[in-house]
């Protein structure tokens, strides 16, 4: 029942609103009750409505406001993009990104792979019933 | 802000005054004589229409070797290559023939969906199809008498031409053997569009 994400410096946190939807930014500072600085390395230092961010588990260490060379530093040092991208909350977003950009093509052979699978996994199971039947 | 155009620099560089084009001779019109005849109410004059006929603009997505997806008609959902767009607007597009039973046929753009999928199209040619080969047959007049009126109409289909056959053929070959390089582009060709109950047609990517 107790909160486990905290808003602190250098909590990770993904935009879920507006025009930088969909990236991970570092919150680098409190305003006030509402607002947060926030901070990516591709992106230009700014502030974010607490409604606009949905806090990860990531947290990197840095001090308050770091500027830009020592964010990505930090950034690098505690390996946040590879920790995202092998979290399942991470993988989810990269599989939904996947199968948006899937084309009419790509549709068809992943329905013929599909196919293939349950058609392996049927004769298995065929298999295995056999065996078990008297 | 208008006047700040920097008259005075050309000026300067042009030694004090405006560079001027010299004024093109106007060759004399010879004198026209006076009509002898008015008409007694005016007559109007159709208005100036400068536009010329263009086959229809090919959307950007529709390249040569592009597969499409026919919409409507006797192949809808059926996945088509693209050859080329005729003089009068029209797509030429084929089946292969063998894989999908689509023939060489005429296709309208505002029917058809542009897949980012491509077929490499190089061996084929294309040159020698144009909308007449496509027209209508004309066929003889045939003097009826009154007795034939009575009689049902046979229609008569005459079978489709050796040589329409054998275009089909050689348009299909190179065509085939290009699609059978990429795996499963066979079977792709052959199954039909249609849309699921997840598809979302605004979200999908074809």
């Amino acid at each position: 029942m107790p909160f486990k994400r905290y808003v602190e410096v250098g909590r990770i946190a993904l935009v879920n609103y507006g025009k930088d939807y969909g990236k991970l930014v570092v919150i680098v500072d409190v305003i006030d009750q509402n607002r947060a600085l926030v901070d990516a390395p591709d992106m230009v230092r700014g502030q974010m409505n607490f409604k606009r961010l949905t806090l990860t588990d990531i947290k990197i260490d840095i001090k308050r406001v770091p500027n830009k060379k020592t964010l990505i530093a930090a950034l690098e040092a505690a390996d946040v993009k590879n920790k995202w991208e092998s979290s399942s909350w991470g993988r989810k977003l990269i599989v939904q990104k996947k199968r948006a950009s899937l084309n009419d093509f790509d549709r068809f052979k992943i329905m013929l792979a599909k196919i293939k699978k349950a058609g392996v996994v049927r004769q298995e199971l065929a298999k295995l019933k056999k065996e078990t039947t008297c | 802000m208008y006047h700040k155009r920097g008259l005075w620099a050309i000026k300067a560089k042009n030694g004090g005054a405006f560079p001027k084009h010299e004024k093109k001779a106007i060759a004399a019109a010879p004198t026209e004589k006076p009509p002898k005849f008015y008409p007694a109410d005016d007559v109007k004059k159709p208005l100036v229409n400068k536009r010329k006929a263009r086959p229809t603009k090919l959307r950007a997505s529709i390249t040569p070797g592009t597969v499409l997806i026919i919409l409507a008609g006797r192949f809808k959902g059926k996945r088509v290559v693209f050859l080329k767009q005729l003089t009068s607007g029209l797509l030429l597009v084929t089946g292969p023939f063998k894989i999908n039973g689509v023939p060489l046929r005429r296709v309208n753009q505002s029917y058809v969906i542009a897949t980012s999928t491509k077929v490499d199209i190089s061996g084929v040619n294309v040159e020698k199809f144009d909308d007449k080969y496509f027209g209508k047959k004309v066929e003889k007049k045939k003097k009826k008498g009154e007795g034939e009126f009575f009689e049902a109409e046979k229609e008569e289909k005459s079978p489709l031409p050796q040589e329409k056959k054998d275009d089909q053929k050689s348009v299909d070959a190179a065509l085939i053997q290009s699609i059978e390089a990429v795996p499963d582009l066979k079977c792709y060709l052959g199954a039909r569009f249609s849309l699921k109950a997840v598809m979302k047609p605004h979200e999908l990517v074809f």
